[in-house]
């Protein structure tokens, strides 16, 4: 086994949800949807983010798209359009995600 | 042979590109152009404009880019769907009513599409006894006082097919749903109305409705976007039996691929197999992306359910005043001369007898959008200090916009980039979702013909 980022073999967006923000996570390959649907848990996600999101992690599986998606509860420091934080709509919480690690076989190819 | 339609966007939000829109017109084959002006703090922006001034309270951009582009229009026989009326649809109507007539152009209509705008019904509503509940707290709106700044129902599909079954060839519309735009034309020209086909349809319009998004805008891998200056923005090829294809003009730039529709699908999505509308619940765990030739994807498989009994409204409220403010600090010791300075500030203004119910010190360089993810850059050449507070009392908010510029001379030294004046107190607008039954709502279709 060896460590990776999610960065090496997925996509991502996110954006506003009202007072959280949602964050896309799109593996490119189905071996690469297989490490992210086992290992990718709601509980890592919100430990992740765990200075940015005060809130619970909602997790939905997307199959077809080879994809989950993520709510980030209280993320934004209020909605919006009330919150004074730099990034008030969770924009670059997509690219957040990417840096995280998992682990995949030796021989694993995820693009 | 199939008759198929061509339906673009041309605008993502308000503000978005300005040579977008003519582009999609002048740029190659279009049946249908679709704008998309407003955001929720764009409600509340324009009933202000409106009470200042009451022909006033639409999307003014629209009426320059009509005034623009009318005579392509005519030339092309390409119809505009947008939803520009914002808070006042029927004089953005006039106001476009007026350009036509400047041009010396003739038999062209133009309707609008209203009724979703509730702001004088709510009283009506609290009588019937409606509570408009939060949808998240589940509080009534009526339960205590509120500076109510808009109140606007995200309207169904069908009275916009309605508009242009008058032969409209421009249709404005108020508060309506984003993928509504581009599923109005879908519904109009082929009838489409089981939940399967509104709920492609739908998809459809939300992959198009944040314009660039789908066709290479904010990708991942942004390195391989071909000419991002000119970025095509997205076109739907809908055809009768129900083929939908993403493509967007020949010769411009961008891409259209798999990987960058489906981060588009995703883009502010909640539960995947609950995305509900006014005219549907869409299940976009049924979607199947497949590539079709070059910048063209194919979705199919689409599942819908009915839609629900309610409608959604958005209502906004003043909900306090905030304030932001920065400040530059160069090395050495940027980081920690930042720190300093917040310091400096929070404890001038607490001596001044001033405390907050919110303060948010960024410390931008070192690592705050990803903060507790990536290591802090805390020897950071240099560190942009952003202070920012919230409160109720708007005078303890203008006091915290006077304590940023004195830094510069009475702080550690090396501090600028304060430019701009004070930081001014802006109104917090906040946001009350709530259900409202749908036979509680009309819509109305008004059209002129010039």
């Amino acid at each position: 086994m060896k460590r990776i980022s999610l960065a090496s073999f997925c996509h991502a967006r996110s954006g506003d949800k009202g007072d959280g923000s949602n964050v896309g996570l799109i593996a490119y390959t189905h071996a690469g949807y297989d490490i992210i649907q086992s290992q990718v848990t709601a509980e890592r996600v919100k430990q992740h983010f765990h200075a940015i999101c005060r809130g619970p992690v909602d997790r939905y599986e997307v199959p077809n798209l080879l994809a989950l998606n993520f709510i980030l509860h209280d993320s934004l420091g209020g909605g919006g359009s009330q919150s004074v934080k730099t990034d008030a709509q969770g924009k670059t919480h997509g690219m957040g995600i990417l840096s995280m690690n998992v682990e995949v076989p030796d021989d694993f190819e995820g693009l | 042979m199939t008759r198929t339609i061509r339906i673009g966007n041309g605008q993502g939000f308000w503000g978005d590109s300005v040579d977008a829109p003519m582009r999609m017109v002048q740029g190659g084959p279009l049946d249908y152009l679709t704008l998309d002006y407003l955001a929720e703090v764009t409600m509340s922006i324009m009933q202000r404009q409106k009470m200042k001034s009451p022909d006033k309270g639409y999307a003014s951009d629209f009426v320059r880019f009509i005034d623009r582009i009318l005579p392509d229009l005519v030339k092309r026989g390409v119809k505009v769907i947008a939803n520009a009326g914002g808070v006042n649809p029927k004089a953005c109507q006039q106001a476009i009513v007026n350009s036509v007539r400047r041009h010396g152009i003739s038999g062209m209509k133009i309707a609008i599409v209203h009724g979703d705008n509730i702001m004088d019904r709510l009283d009506e509503f609290r009588e019937r006894g409606e509570h408009l509940a939060n949808m998240d707290t589940g509080e009534s709106l009526f339960a205590k006082p509120r500076e109510i700044l808009s109140a606007n129902v995200y309207m169904p599909t069908q009275p916009m097919v309605d508009a242009l079954a008058t032969g409209a060839q421009i249709v404005i519309t108020g508060r309506g749903t984003d993928p509504g735009l581009v599923l109005a034309p879908i519904m109009y020209e082929f009838g489409w109305s089981t939940p399967d086909q509104l709920a492609l349809g739908t998809i459809a319009g939300h992959i198009l409705e944040c314009g660039a998004q789908s066709t290479g805008g904010n990708f991942t891998r942004w390195r391989e976007v071909p000419d991002m200056d000119d970025l095509g923005y997205p076109i739907a090829e809908v055809s009768e039996e129900g083929r939908v294809t993403i493509t967007k003009h020949e010769a411009t730039g961008g891409m259209v691929t798999v990987d960058t529709v489906s981060e588009q699908l995703l883009y502010e999505m909640g539960d995947p197999k609950n995305y509900i509308t006014p005219d549907c619940v869409a299940d976009f765990t049924s979607i199947q992306l497949s590539p079709s030739g070059q910048d063209r994807v194919t979705v199919t498989g689409v599942k819908g359910q009915p839609h629900t009994p309610f409608l959604k409204v958005s209502i906004s409220y003043l909900d306090g005043y905030k304030a932001t403010g920065q400040l530059t600090i160069s090395g050495p010791d940027a980081y920690e001369k930042a720190q300093k300075c917040a310091d400096i500030v929070w404890r001038r203004l607490k001596r001044a007898g001033f405390t907050y119910e919110d303060t948010l010190t960024e410390y931008l360089g070192v690592g705050v959008c990803h903060e507790g993810i990536v290591p802090q850059a805390t020897s950071a050449p240099e560190v942009v200090l952003r202070l920012a507070v919230k409160d109720h009392n708007r005078d303890a908010v203008d006091r915290f916009g006077q304590e940023i510029a004195p830094l510069v001379t009475s702080g550690p030294p090396g501090v600028t980039g304060f430019a701009g004046g004070r930081p001014k107190p802006q109104e917090i607008v906040a946001y009350w979702p709530a259900l409202i039954r749908r036979e509680l709502i009309e819509s109305h279709v008004d059209v002129v013909e010039v």
